[in-house]
């Protein structure tokens, strides 16, 4: 997160009742990205699209790409990401994003694009879409917001749920023996030829939220060599849905969410040897 | 100019280079599969990007994606194709995308046979895909028109921004006649809205269809709705052939008029007083013409590849002032001129 010290022009103002006042000069340990649009956002508390917004318009603020990036957002949640995300934008039929980032990217090769999509969106109606652009090696980047449900249409079982949780379309539990078990979406992905870099982060914890970050960065970076798709799964949290408190979310993410969904790095790039910290755990 | 033998399909794809479309998306499909093969060879040799896709729900979005970013983009496919991209020709009005699309109809319904058909009609003027919206739809009805009417598309599709569709059929896209390709400008309007990534001096771009207040989605319903009123005010395109002193008139378009044409012509050797009024846009309908004709004709007879479709906009046109009759072959088959002329003849009784 970019610091610096916060110099004011003058170092005394003049207040109202005429009596000459100090200020203090403050260094600066945090603001929001330029980038990020400054309104409310329309998510639950404590929902971490957010802060997944916040995460990739960081790295188009930091690597001052902002004239060149376009992102792709369909249906669920994020929709609204053009509200917030102060670039230019593509909303996508549900499912679609893949093919939509394969038409911008396709015409425009030198552009920074990306896709943000829900598990909903991309591992059920969307996976063929996905699937194909990442075989082709699409040069796109693609932030896959795992959060286990449907969050938009209030919380149904999604090809990501876990074995056993309990959504308003499983109510007794998700049954593998009914609806077989959660997909593996960023080792499935890590299958196909086309994938360049195929990672799993999280949001749950401020170091968590770091190695985030700089997946994001090296996959940004990586979009200039042309050499393939950059998939960021990133487990997330649906509060509302998941009928918990915001803390307990996180700790969900971590205690369970990521025992059936591994954390860290699935395929890096062979030539560069680079790996997010943290490695595969 | 010189006038070259190409299939139907053929002219289109070259016709699509020379009008400068910049990308293609398709997946095959007889009877239109010639598309996507002739332009697999000719659009890398001009840096133009062609690619399969893995679905019809691919290309659609691939267009969308292109469209967007102020790209000329097209796709074409038959029936069962057109069905898959319905949601995203939805989307691509909603979002008010410049593009061209071409259905080569076949017959249906369901997987149906690669024969000719006229059975979308419905589907290609009346919606097809959800919500509250109209495209432009060209009938070519020869070699010629396959050609002459991508570029006209494409420049209504930039005009209007708005999908326009060509609504040819399994016929006229496998037949080979002479194609004469005219000098064609391509004048680029400018696409302020396109995301092509925000520079400082701007404020972002967005390509959405989501209005997510009644009250804005109004505006913008309202918004396409004038669109669409202008569409139909100047956009009507129809032709007429031995109109002039006739008493009984054919209605066809696409393959069937050319099936009427010839009619006509027997008609007249028998001192039968036919003519042929061939519908070139169907979406907007030649409405108020048609409903000049009425009060001069005995008799309109719609002729169709499908079960009696266009036949309610040629009512809804006459508004009872005249009978307006049906006939159809369906299926994929074919009538024959005389076929057509022995039905009329016996509405004639
Ligand atoms: C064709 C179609 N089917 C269904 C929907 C309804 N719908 C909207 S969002 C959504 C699921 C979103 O879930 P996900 O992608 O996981 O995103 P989240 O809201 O959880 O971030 C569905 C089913 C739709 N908009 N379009
Ligand atoms: S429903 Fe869930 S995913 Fe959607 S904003 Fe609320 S917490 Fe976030
Ligand atoms: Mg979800």
């Amino acid at each position: 997160m970019p610091t610096e010290e916060l110099l004011l022009p003058e170092t005394t103002v003049t207040a109202s009742c005429g009596a000459e006042c100090a200020i203090e000069t403050y260094e600066e340990v945090y603001r929001k990205p330029a980038t990020l649009v400054d309104v409310n956002m329309h998510y639950c508390p404590g929902c971490a699209h957010s802060l997944i917004h916040k995460l990739i318009m960081e790295v188009v603020e930091d690597m001052d790409i902002q004239e060149k990036t376009i992102g792709i957002a369909p249906v669920g949640c994020s929709v609204f990401a053009y509200d917030y995300m102060d670039i230019d934008m593509q909303e996508a039929a549900h499912g679609r994003a893949a093919a939509v980032a394969t038409g911008v990217k396709r015409l425009m090769p030198d552009k920074y694009v990306f896709t943000y999509q829900g598990d909903g969106d991309l591992a059920a109606i969307g996976i063929g879409e996905t699937i194909h652009a990442v075989n082709r090696g699409e040069n796109i980047l693609i932030v896959f917001v795992n959060n286990a449900v449907y969050g938009m249409t209030s919380g149904q079982m999604a090809p990501t749920t876990l074995n056993g949780m309990k959504t308003t379309t499983s109510p007794n539990g998700r049954s593998a023996e009914l609806t077989g078990l959660p997909i593996k979406v960023a080792e499935l992905m890590a299958q196909l030829g086309g994938a360049y870099f195929v990672t799993r982060q999280t949001i749950s914890s401020p170091n968590a939220v770091r190695r985030t970050k700089k997946a994001l960065l090296q996959a940004f970076q990586y979009q200039t060599l042309k050499k393939g798709t950059c998939f960021i799964e990133i487990l997330s949290n649906c509060p509302s849905n998941w009928k918990m408190t915001p803390i307990e979310s996180m700790k969900f993410i971590d205690e369970e969410m990521a025992k059936t969904f591994p954390l860290g790095d699935i395929k890096v790039p062979v030539t560069i040897n680079t790996k997010t910290e943290g490695g595969i755990q | 100019m010189e006038a070259k033998l190409m299939k139907g399909n053929e002219a289109l794809a070259e016709a699509a280079i020379q009008a400068g479309c910049d990308a293609y998306f398709g997946y095959p499909i007889t009877p239109q599969s010639e598309v996507l093969e002739y332009l697999a060879v000719e659009m890398p040799k001009h840096n133009r990007i062609v690619m399969q896709a893995e679905s019809e729900v691919a290309s659609i979005n691939m267009v969308y994606g292109a469209a967007g970013a102020g790209f000329r983009a097209m796709t074409s496919s038959s029936s069962p194709g057109i069905s898959l991209m319905a949601e995203g020709i939805s989307y691509l009005a909603g979002a008010e995308l410049p593009c061209l699309l071409v259905n080569v109809n076949r017959a249906g319904p369901g997987l149906g046979t690669i024969q000719p058909g006229q059975g979308d009609y419905f589907q290609a003027t009346k919606g097809g895909g959800h919500g509250d919206y109209r495209m432009i739809v060209l009938a070519p009805a020869s070699v010629q028109e396959m050609a002459d009417h991508v570029f006209l598309g494409f420049d209504l599709a930039d005009k209007y921004c708005n999908p326009v569709m060509i609504l040819s059929d399994g016929a006229i896209g496998q037949m080979m006649e002479k194609v004469v390709f005219q000098p064609y400008i391509h004048n680029k309007v400018d696409k302020p809205w396109a995301t092509v990534g925000k520079p400082a001096s701007r404020n972002r771009n967005f390509i959405t269809s989501l209005h997510i207040r009644p009250e804005d989605m109004e505006v913008q319903n309202q918004k396409l709705l004038d669109k669409y009123n202008l569409m139909r005010k100047q956009e009507v395109r129809y032709e007429e052939f031995q109109t002039e002193d006739a008493e009984y008139l054919f209605v066809a378009y696409g393959l069937s008029s050319r099936i009427c044409q010839k009619a006509v012509d027997l008609a007249r050797e028998k001192g039968i007083k036919v003519g042929l009024f061939r519908p070139i846009s169907l979406f907007p309908f030649p409405y108020q013409r048609l409903e000049v004709l009425a009060s001069q004709v005995k008799l309109m007879l719609s002729v169709e590849l499908n079960t009696g479709q266009m036949v309610e906009d040629v009512q809804l046109a006459v508004k009872g002032k005249v009978p307006v009759e049906f006939y159809g072959r369906l299926g994929g088959m074919i009538p024959t001129p005389e076929e057509v002329l022995l039905h009329l003849e016996k509405l004639m009784q």
